[in-house]
């Protein structure tokens, strides 16, 4: 693998719904490359296929046309299980609704992903471990989700996210449910884990404010990639145009 | 990674404990109830033996009338007599002592109290037949025989109900309107495995029943002790060929008696045994089924709600063999749960009713090894359908599920 490919390239994207009347394009020919220790923000109103876009490079969705390399690698054509195996090996998901597991201590739930690796316990818990003090929350894994605030919520789910090791990062509104306070908190740990540990990041987003932590910014409208730059540059652009 | 997979499981049961027990309560109950059946049929079965083998294996009976045991025997043929018991003694040397037995119903009164017994009329031999001791006053006189003196021996259930506790020998009970000295009281037996209460009768010297009971010198059952060296078989043999003697039964006609032997009667009762056991079993078993499908039932109402559970095992890279493998356990960890209680209540339930019917408790360790496995194989069949539902879904409407 050269180091100018790209983790993620997507080439005429198109995602399609339903049948007939009932048809939906959620993604529309869309085209995007992401590089290797990017950081960026995926953005566009409701509907705008910016949802579909992240499962579609979570390997979670496969498209109906086009297609999507991951590190150079055709996700179309491979199987259940080795889109599973890509998701264990390459990547982790930050949810808007934290989704961790209930009842379950932190450190559980960051060790979920170790489990189906087939790590022996002792190693799990140390990369636990490490990841909760990566993301500031050693001394609480033992709390279980109910007794942590929703910013420490997004934590656990940052280190889940962060102990296999990814290259990237898929981060689904991960400040949707915060405080203002809360999410730059979260944004600046993204922003840590962008720099130091070299982890690719994408990011839906809403909120400017947090895009603002984004190198770049895609828009989406329709399916469509609207624009691509920088933040100042997509908003200025919006703002002088609707 | 299975061990990995169990202890997971085990998490997911204690973590829903409620629900997981209302889940295995089938199979509890199917578990418990094959095992109590199969333990406490073994152990009448048991107890057969055991109660042949203390009347003595040596015990032959003999009847008129022709064929098997059984009902549709309507054949009229001539009864005992006397002599025929005479003629056993004397002339054979298998058999040892022989003793007339004849049995009805009857009132016995004593003062205020009365009883509903059997009474048997018979003479000193029958309890050496037997082997059945008189524990207070004594056995029959040869006199007593012989002059037809109303006199009886009681067993210990007619003593509680007429006397209590207190010494019955040398009072009179009424037996019909006969006025009949006690002159003797039995060791008590217990039940017997037929299930009827052994110490409920009366015991009176067959001259004595004749005359003032029936009112005929007919006897229609005569008790034989087998000299113990020996075997039944060929004492019966020896009998059977003297009874057709002396009843002038021709070459090829039909025996018009018939000699029982012990063995045969609990062959015949443990026959009956296993087969209500075989029977109450299977109908256990049913329920065993019903509990396999309560098992499927909630797994399936457990991989709706566990949805985004699901999706996020898948996202963070379950593979969906993974999934199907982790509720598969789970099922299984939880049915083997179910069975292993199962199998203490049932053993502990067959325990309670070996001593309330007063049985040997027998458990089967092969049974309880069955059932075990049973309920394993119960969680892997009703397990299967809602964990490769489970492994089935689409991660991404996992996720989104509420």
């Amino acid at each position: 693998m050269a180091d100018d490919t790209p983790v993620i390239d997507l080439r005429d994207v198109t995602k399609i719904y339903g049948h007939g009347e009932a048809e939906v394009r959620a993604m529309d020919g869309v085209n995007l490359t992401v590089a290797p220790g990017e950081f960026v923000a995926l953005m566009g109103p409701s509907g705008s296929g910016k949802s579909t876009a992240m499962n579609m490079i979570g390997c979670l969705d496969s498209p109906t046309s086009g297609d999507y390399l991951f590190n150079g690698v055709h996700v179309g054509a491979l199987d259940q299980t080795q889109r599973a195996l890509l998701r264990r090996n390459y990547l982790g998901f930050v949810f808007q609704g934290f989704n961790l597991l209930a009842r379950t201590s932190a450190l559980d739930n960051v060790e979920l992903p170790l489990i189906y690796k087939g790590l022996p316990a002792a190693e799990r818990r140390e990369q636990a471990l490490d990841a909760l003090d990566k993301v500031g929350l050693k001394g609480r894994e033992h709390h279980d989700p109910s007794e942590l605030s929703g910013g420490q919520q997004q934590r656990v789910a940052i280190a889940r996210a962060l102990v296999g090791d990814p290259q990237l990062i898929l981060a689904d509104e991960p400040t949707g449910n915060l405080d203002t306070k809360r999410s730059l908190e979260i944004m600046e740990l993204l922003d840590k884990l962008n720099a130091d540990e070299k982890i690719t990041i994408v990011m839906v987003t809403h909120e400017e404010d947090m895009a603002a932590f984004a190198h770049r910014v895609i828009w989406m409208v329709d399916g469509r990639v609207e624009r691509s730059g920088s933040h100042d540059e997509v908003f200025n652009h919006e703002r002088r145009g609707s | 990674m299975i061990w990995e997979t169990v202890r997971l499981a085990i998490q997911a049961i204690f973590r829903n404990a409620l629900r997981s027990i209302l889940t295995v309560l089938g199979i509890v109950i199917g578990v418990a109830a094959v095992i109590a059946m199969v333990t406490v049929g073994q152990g009448s079965s048991d107890q057969v033996t055991a109660d042949v083998e203390k009347l003595g294996t040596n015990v032959l009976m003999v009847l008129p009338g022709a064929g098997r045991m059984g009902p549709g025997n309507n054949s009229v043929s001539a009864a005992l007599e006397m002599r025929d018991i005479k003629a056993l003694i004397d002339q054979l040397s298998s058999v040892r002592t022989a003793a007339p037995y004849n049995q009805t119903t009857l009132n016995a009164v004593y003062g205020t109290e009365d009883t509903r017994t059997s009474v048997a009329g018979t003479d000193a031999r029958y309890l050496d037949v037997v082997d059945w001791p008189v524990v207070l006053g004594r056995s029959f006189l040869p006199t007593e025989e012989n002059s037809g003196r109303a006199v009886c021996i009681i067993g210990e259930t007619v003593r509680q109900e007429l006397f209590g506790n207190t010494n019955p020998v040398g009072e009179t009970v009424r037996l019909k309107n006969v006025a009949c000295d006690v002159i003797g009281l039995l060791e008590a037996k217990g039940a017997s495995s037929f299930g009827t209460d052994q110490d409920d009768i009366v015991l009176m010297p067959i001259k004595a029943f004749q005359r003032r009971v029936t009112g005929s010198t007919d006897i229609s059952m005569i008790y034989v002790a087998a000299s113990e060296s020996v075997s039944t078989d060929r004492a019966v043999v020896d009998i059977e060929m003297l009874m057709r003697e002396r009843r002038r039964i021709g070459d090829g006609e039909e025996d018009d008696f018939n000699v029982r032997d012990m063995k045969q009667l609990a062959s015949m009762l443990t026959g009956i045994t296993n087969v209500l056991t075989g029977l109450l079993s299977a109908v256990a078993a049913v329920s065993l089924l019903v509990g396999g499908i309560g098992i499927m039932n909630i797994m399936l109402v457990s991989v709706t709600e566990r949805t985004r559970e699901i999706g996020i095992r898948l996202a963070v890279g379950a593979t969906a063999n993974q999934v199907l493998l982790q509720f598969l356990v789970e099922a299984i960890v939880l049915s083997m749960i179910g069975g292993i209680v199962g199998i203490l209540l049932g053993l502990g339930l067959a325990a309670v009713a070996a001593n309330i019917m007063v049985i040997p408790f027998s458990p089967n360790p092969a049974i309880v090894a069955i059932a075990f496995l049973f309920s394993a194989a119960v969680g892997v069949i009703f397990g299967y359908f809602p964990a490769r539902r489970a492994a089935r879904m689409d991660p991404i409407e996992a996720l989104r599920h509420q």
